[in-house]
């Protein structure tokens, strides 16, 4: 029987080609508007560490009080005092600090001009803290934080620029005119958005070139090239005057285990906060923050506007789009309003016309989908015209998005076609036999 | 025209009606909202940023060696000597960060040195004496830097100099009865600074987000940025010379030291590249809905059309009755079109309260503005109007059928 009504429908449909035509397009540019925002979308707005999302958190202290904070809200990051503070104090399971930083490379070999590298001061827990894949050697210990030794990660990009397919670790690398060794290669590398710093960039940034000791940095008075954000009276005449300020520049994470353990942490940031208050430091109540990875992720609003906006009016497009197509279907299926009624004569049920104009339409969705898929492959493709190039190249056509697509497509028509097909269900047989 | 029997007939066709109204009014709403979005977009991109942007270019220039802040002045004022010599450049100056390029610093300003709440929280450049004529701003009141009173500012270093040049906005709202010129200003400093020079419009170096209620509040510190970070150098090349003078200075600037980072492809941009970057989100923005708007109008009135072709085939019969009662063909026109108005009416009414729906919504969603009533008449009478264009085709052809029709029997 299905394959019979598989070819009534094909038959119906290639009665009126343009009218079949028009609810193809219609689902089809309708299911293709909603892939390509989605694709978009889905990138921008993804868990960028599944795995640990629940147990990596970012706490915020606030060294600024009430006239001075955002609006209640603690500063985004740390200074260096309430930075430091956390570190030593070692109540996680892991933590780091980190600020961006960015370094010359000197010409060498082949190149004849020095270029810039970007990369981040972290302490030695950022690698199994934040999952990062080796493919050559691994991180730094915490012997090395502690000697402050001159050690550097290099992304997988920066390590073939320089050194082209080869371990190199072992070898030495000068960055900003000093020399490091080279322990450690990542995998391509870029969670995104960029979870861990949102202080500093939008989060889409390229993949990064190269991690270096957080202590060497300091060492070498490796200003911060991210943001930084003061308050109140400043006098800044170098480096120990900024590191003595109230100015907020680095982001500290720390992974914590049960949740017995982020409350315990919880409690020990409001201690802190309360021992600077009764120090003098703070002239307010202890005003502090633990969140993990989605709350940092949704507070910071991540998620460009741009990319909710155009997913919101797609799907609205799509809906009207569906309400096109039963129409459309509506007036199709009651056209045939006497060939209904000679099969219901001679003997089909109501659930077998049910099943037969659902199928046509079901053959109706899958063209669409075909076509959808087609429009959304070349509108991913061109997606650079409609988003920022940085948010643009994670829109990606994979094979969860083509079976979306198309499931989208035939279900949507699906539940467009089930009042039209009702209603052809519905045809009285002798009324329709009579006005014959 | 009898519009009874037409609502008579409506009720005979409940689904149709409704589907067709619904269309219309889910169109509008988006249609509304979208155009909204367009012109609230094209407005922004299309700021002026205060300079003189057609024969303006930037250079981002890091240096390769970590050396202290004397040897960098020395090399910045080289640099500047070389690039004012070269025949396209009518000139250069250094700068912290430039109008529209993204980055930079922004200092809140007070007017007393205990106030704790700032008034206005500026973009900052600092720059030398030729900074305002690279750019092409114009001073409209005081006067410009002398060369004597370019300072240094080198990495993490902040000391207020003496005196600033501000924006007529951040003028305004700091002096708003405009007797800014040689008034002190704090800035998170208990020595103030005096306002020497107003100009006339200096965009900041953000436009999105939260710098929004702050646009053009700008102002000009005179100071040579000499950071181990780098600067900007902002060229202003001659007329009609911007090619050639964006090719000669970067040679010209490697020819001085070659220990310096230049990005090869976004180290040195176009004003009109650098204005297509902040940009780039609102114009695809525009893009996107007016590509919405366009296929969803396309898909309404080819729905319509569809729609109407199949009434007018279901009525042949009717249609050739009323005929050979002596309906002229206008008259079976007319009550097409009447029918479909009606429709649309119906339609654009609940798509008016849609479209402020959807609009107020957005508004507490995404900090946008009221959807003005303007965009929403607009949308109306397009809708109609698309609603009889497309009706039209068919209601033609039911106006063809002839009276014979009615005599036949299927």
């Amino acid at each position: 029987m299905f394959a019979y009504y598989v070819q009534l429908g094909l038959r119906s449909l290639r009665r009126n080609p343009a009218l079949t035509a028009l609810m193809v397009m219609a689902i089809g540019f309708g299911v293709a508007a909603s892939m390509i925002t989605w694709s978009v979308f889905r990138a921008v707005s993804g868990d960028p560490i599944p795995d640990k999302s629940t147990q990596l958190f970012i706490p915020q202290i606030d060294g600024w009080g009430p006239q001075q904070n955002l609006k209640g809200e603690p500063p985004d990051a740390l200074n260096y005092a309430d930075a430091m503070a956390l570190m030593h104090a070692h109540r996680a399971v892991r933590q780091t600090l980190l600020y961006p930083v960015r370094l010359s490379v000197l010409p060498e070999g082949n190149r004849s001009l020095p270029v810039a590298a970007r990369g981040y001061a972290v302490y030695g827990d950022f690698f199994p803290m934040f999952e990062v894949p080796f493919l050559y050697g691994g991180g730094w210990n915490a012997a090395d934080d502690e000697s402050r030794g001159a050690v550097v990660v290099l992304g997988a990009e920066f390590n073939r620029k320089l050194f082209g397919d080869v371990d190199s670790v072992g070898r030495e690398i000068t960055l900003g005119g000093h020399l490091y060794r080279i322990v450690g290669v990542t995998r391509q590398w870029n969670p995104t958005p960029r979870f861990f710093d949102l202080f500093s960039s939008s989060g889409f940034a390229d993949a990064m070139d190269f991690y270096l000791p957080f202590t060497r940095a300091l060492d070498l008075q490796i200003a911060s090239a991210g943001s930084n954000s003061c308050r109140g009276k400043l006098d800044l005449t170098g480096w120990d005057s900024w590191l003595q300020g109230n100015c907020v520049w680095v982001t500290p994470w720390v992974e914590l285990g049960s949740s017995a353990d982020v409350a315990r942490y919880r409690r020990f940031l409001e201690d802190y906060a309360a021992d600077q208050q009764r120090a003098g430091r703070f002239g307010w109540a202890p005003n502090v923050r633990l969140r993990n990875v989605a709350q940092w992720l949704d507070y910071q609003r991540v998620v460009p506007q741009e990319s909710r906006i155009s997913l919101m009016v797609s799907l609205g497009f799509f809906v009207i789009c569906l309400i096109n197509t039963t129409g459309l279907l509506l007036a199709k299926f009651m056209r045939r309003a006497g060939e209904i009624g000679v099969r219901r004569s001679l003997g089909a049920s109501r659930r077998e016309i049910y099943a037969q104009y659902l199928i046509e339409a079901a053959m109706v969705g899958l063209a669409g989908g075909v076509l959808g898929l087609v429009f959304t492959v070349l509108g991913v493709s061109g997606v650079g015209v409609l988003f920022r190039p940085q948010i643009a190249r994670l829109a990606h056509v994979d094979m969860s998005l083509v079976g979306l697509t198309m499931a989208v497509a035939i279900l949507a028509t699906l539940a467009a076609a089930f009042y039209p097909a009702w209603r052809a269900a519905q045809v009285q047989p002798a009324w329709q036999l009579k006005s014959n | 025209m009898q519009i009874k029997p037409i609502l008579a007939a409506l009720r005979h066709h409940k689904a149709g009606t409704i589907l067709v109204a619904l269309q219309i009014a889910l169109t509008l709403a988006i249609v509304c909202n979208a155009l909204f979005i367009i012109r609230q977009r094209l407005v922004h991109l299309s700021e002026p940023s205060g300079v003189d942007e057609a024969s303006l270019f930037v250079i981002y220039n890091g240096w390769a060696d970590q050396a202290a802040t004397m040897q960098f002045d020395a090399q910045v004022r080289t640099d500047l000597a070389a690039l004012r010599q070269l025949p396209s450049v009518r000139n250069a100056a250094p700068a912290s960060s430039c109008p529209l390029c993204g980055d930079g610093d922004d200092v809140p300003v007070m007017l007393a040195p205990d106030q704790t709440q700032w008034i206005a929280d500026p973009a900052m450049y600092a720059g030398d004496e030729q900074l305002l004529d690279t750019l092409g701003v114009k001073l409209v009141a005081g006067r410009n830097f002398r060369a004597d009173e370019i300072g240094k500012m080198g990495s993490r270093d902040f000391t207020v100099p003496p005196v600033v040049i501000v924006s007529r906005t951040l003028a305004d709202r700091l002096f708003p009865r405009g007797e800014a010129l040689g008034k002190p200003i704090y800035m998170m400093s208990n020595t103030p600074s005096t306002i020497i020079g107003i100009v006339d419009r200096l965009q900041r170096q953000n436009v999105g987000g939260w710098t929004r209620p702050y646009a053009y509040q700008s102002m000009l510190w005179p100071m040579r940025p000499v950071s181990s970070q780098g600067l900007y150098y902002i060229v202003r090349a001659k007329p009609g010379q911007l090619a050639a003078a964006m090719r000669e200075a970067p040679k010209a600037l490697y020819a001085e030291d070659r220990m310096r980072i230049i990005d090869p492809e976004h180290g040195t941009l176009s004003f009109a590249e650098v204005r297509r970057r902040i940009y780039d989100s609102d114009l695809g923005m525009a893009i996107l809905m007016g590509l919405i708007s366009v296929v969803l109008l396309a898909i309404t009135a080819a729905g319509i059309v569809g729609l109407t072709s199949f009434w007018v085939g279901q009525r042949r019969k009717q249609i050739g009755v009323r005929r050979a009662l002596g309906a002229t063909r206008r008259d079976i026109l007319g009550y097409f079109l009447t029918e479909n108005l009606l429709i649309g009416l119906g339609g654009v009414l609940v798509g008016t309260v849609l479209a402020i729906g959807i609009n107020l919504w957005m508004v507490t969603q995404f900090e946008m503005a009221r959807l003005s009533l303007a965009y929403v008449m607009t949308g109306v009478v397009a809708l109609l109007l698309l609603g009889q264009g497309a009706v039209l085709g068919p209601a033609l052809r039911a106006s063809r059928v002839s009276p014979v029709e009615a005599t036949r029997s299927v």
